[in-house]
């Protein structure tokens, strides 16, 4: 990302929303006293979910939620990236193009098909993509739903005039300074946390159960040792493909591991 | 110095001895099936008759009917947490309202704690991070402070695991030094040696039975099949000369293949001390918690510097682990930073076995 200048004194926040489950914006709203604090060191002029809603106001940093999945979410999006000056893409669906990215892989239209009753009320686009495939994204903050403690550390980096510290190591080294035991190596389970970026807090290890890496890809993943290791604890060849087909599948890394193993299989 | 025979039925003395010194006892006992180091009361807690089945990248644990508390060789953690903590908070920074900025240092809390069933390669780890933590030119104090609090009871390793190479390193598998009590666990109880003068004199306070020549000659056997039982081996003590000549040897590439860099190996390594400095600022910014986190030389931020990843991909990073590991770590502490424990072999995901890429890296020339 650039570098950030020194923000305004009371800087001007949007929190943004498209193809998503509000869940990211929650993460917001659960902030607790943090948002209190933060509703007193911010101008929030534009978030639906709260209560402001101003979607054409100038920001100095626009958080978005969601992915671009409709002709007009183009035009949306390009919109509040000409009217912020920091834009963070807030979530999976906003980095990777989130779960509704699985029709990428699909046939999309015979889906829709399926599900509605009058399908041509829909002006969906045949991909579900990132932000930033469409406009430039100064921050990304992964998750399924981000966390606010992540959400917090970046408005305090961008208040401070610095860039926000990226968490990219994989979600072992979380795992591993809680002391929790690995789930793979004790119960041979299909845990994607060797591929999978940090900042949940090893939260599913923790419980005993293997990462469905919803943090997406970590920084040099390799996607194709774990798939290898994914077979060898049981999984079928097309199971371990789907295992990086899930909510981060059109994250690169995670689409070429999980459709080799899928085209293997037709 | 052997103190005398302790009965298995006596073992809570020794819990109740130490607890009456102001020790808060850490032992042995199976959680999420491995065994972990935790709060330690009753002698019933520890692991009796449990035995562990470790191979590359698979741990296990199996229920005999023996009397054995310490029938298994380790798990993951070995003494690092205790005294080199995942997460310790070196201070607190606060700005005054004359914009001035305060630092204040932070200490862990004073705890006093036995630790029981500490292996020899556990203590030959301590001592290579009391090398670097207490060595010149500067004491870490929450090292120092975590370190000073320590009493460490021993218990020789009767049952090395399929991982497991500390004869080969030579640093076990029985315990040496280092250690306030060693005991020698044989069916009916503990043959109990005391290290240190607090040892001794705990030793003293316990009601202990005279040890026979029968019960040396079981110990001595004992040690012996532990040692003979080991089958992994590194090629030599010093690979410094053989490694450094062989940077790039076409190994490396073929183990980065199946690397995850995830960095378990260097997070259960009783040796790794790497660490990275994460800030945690209030959200007003009046206030910021300072802390010290372990990292690995497996991520990016590792070798990050002014803008350049020095180490961006999977077989620098490797190579900087393992060469630093078994080859450069001669020169910053005297000897190699492995002590054979194997836990790096078991709970690496991939099952990428030390042993068997030194041995490929170390032999032919490296040029081939």
């Amino acid at each position: 990302m650039g570098e950030p200048a020194v923000m305004a004194k009371k800087p001007r926040v949007a929190v943004h929303k498209f193809s998503s489950c509000d869940g990211c914006q929650l993460a917001f709203l659960n902030l607790g006293e943090d948002l209190l604090r933060l509703s007193s060191m911010v101008e929030l002029v534009h978030f639906a979910e709260a209560g402001p809603v101003d979607p054409d106001a100038e920001v100095d940093i626009a958080f978005v939620e969601g992915s671009i999945s409709t002709a007009a979410a183009i035009e949306r999006i390009r919109s509040v990236r000409s009217r912020s000056r920091f834009l963070v893409a807030m979530g999976a669906c906003a980095t990777a193009g989130g779960l509704q990215a699985l029709r990428n892989l699909a046939d999309g239209a015979a889906w829709v098909a399926d599900i509605y009753a009058v399908p041509a009320e829909l002006d969906l686009l045949a991909s579900s993509t990132a932000l930033a495939q469409h406009v430039r994204v100064d921050l990304e903050l992964w998750g399924c739903p981000v966390s606010g403690r992540r959400v917090v550390a970046a408005v305090r980096a961008l208040l401070f005039g610095v860039s926000p510290v990226e968490e990219q190591d994989k979600v072992c080294l979380d795992c591993k300074r809680s002391q929790t035991v690995c789930v793979m190596v004790t119960r041979g389970l299909p845990c994607m946390g060797p591929v999978t970026r940090t900042g949940c807090g090893a939260l599913c290890p923790r419980f005993g159960r293997d990462c469905y890496s919803c943090y997406g890809p970590a920084e040099n993943s390799n996607v194709e040792a774990l798939g290898r290791r994914l077979e060898g604890v049981g999984l079928s060849r097309t199971a371990a493909g789907r295992r990086f087909l899930s909510i981060n599948s059109a994250a690169p890394p995670f689409t070429e591991a999980g459709r080799r193993r899928a085209q293997d299989h037709e | 110095m052997e103190n005398g025979f302790l009965c298995r039925d006596r073992f809570q003395d020794l819990l109740e001895a130490l607890r009456s010194l102001g020790y808060q006892c850490i032992g042995p006992q199976v959680r999420d099936g491995a065994i972990l180091f935790v709060a330690l009361v009753a002698a019933e807690e520890l692991p009796r008759g449990v035995r562990d089945i470790q191979a590359p990248g698979s741990y296990r644990l199996e229920r005999t009917a023996g009397p054995r508390f310490f029938g298994w060789a380790n798990g993951p953690q070995a003494l690092k947490p205790l005294v080199f903590a995942p997460r310790e908070v070196l201070w607190r920074a606060e700005r005054a309202e004359d914009a001035t900025i305060r630092f204040i240092p932070e200490l862990p809390p004073p705890l006093r704690l036995a630790v029981i069933g500490v292996r020899a390669c556990d203590l030959a780890a301590l001592d290579l991070q009391d090398r670097h933590f207490l060595g010149p030119p500067a004491e870490d104090a929450s090292y120092a402070a975590r370190r000073a609090s320590l009493f460490l009871v021993a218990v020789h390793c009767s049952d090395p695991s399929d991982s497991c190479f500390c004869a080969s390193t030579g640093d076990g598998p029985r315990a040496s030094t280092g250690f306030d009590l060693a005991l020698t666990e044989l069916d009916d109880g503990f043959i109990v040696e005391s290290g240190s003068g607090r040892g001794a004199q705990l030793a003293a306070s316990l009601a202990l039975d005279a040890v026979t020549g029968d019960m040396r000659s079981e110990a001595a056997a004992q040690a012996e099949a532990a040692r003979a039982r080991q089958r992994r081996r590194l090629p030599s003590r010093d690979l410094r000369a053989a490694l450094f000549a062989r940077l790039e040897h076409p190994r490396w590439a073929l183990v980065a293949e199946r690397c995850l860099a995830c960095g378990n190996c260097s997070s259960v390594c009783p040796t790794c001390f790497c660490h990275a400095g994460v800030e945690t600022p209030e959200l007003d910014g009046a206030a910021s918690v300072h802390a010290r986190v372990w990292d690995s030389c497996f991520t990016q931020s590792h070798s990050y510097i002014h803008g350049i990843t020095v180490r961006s991909d999977t077989r620098a990073r490797y190579r900087q682990w393992f060469t630093h590991k078994l080859g450069s770590w001669h020169e910053q502490y005297g000897r190699s930073g492995c002590v054979g424990c194997g836990r790096c072999i078991s709970w690496c995901p991939v099952g990428i076995d030390i042993t068997e890429e030194a041995a490929a890296i170390c032999t032919g020339t490296g040029h081939d």
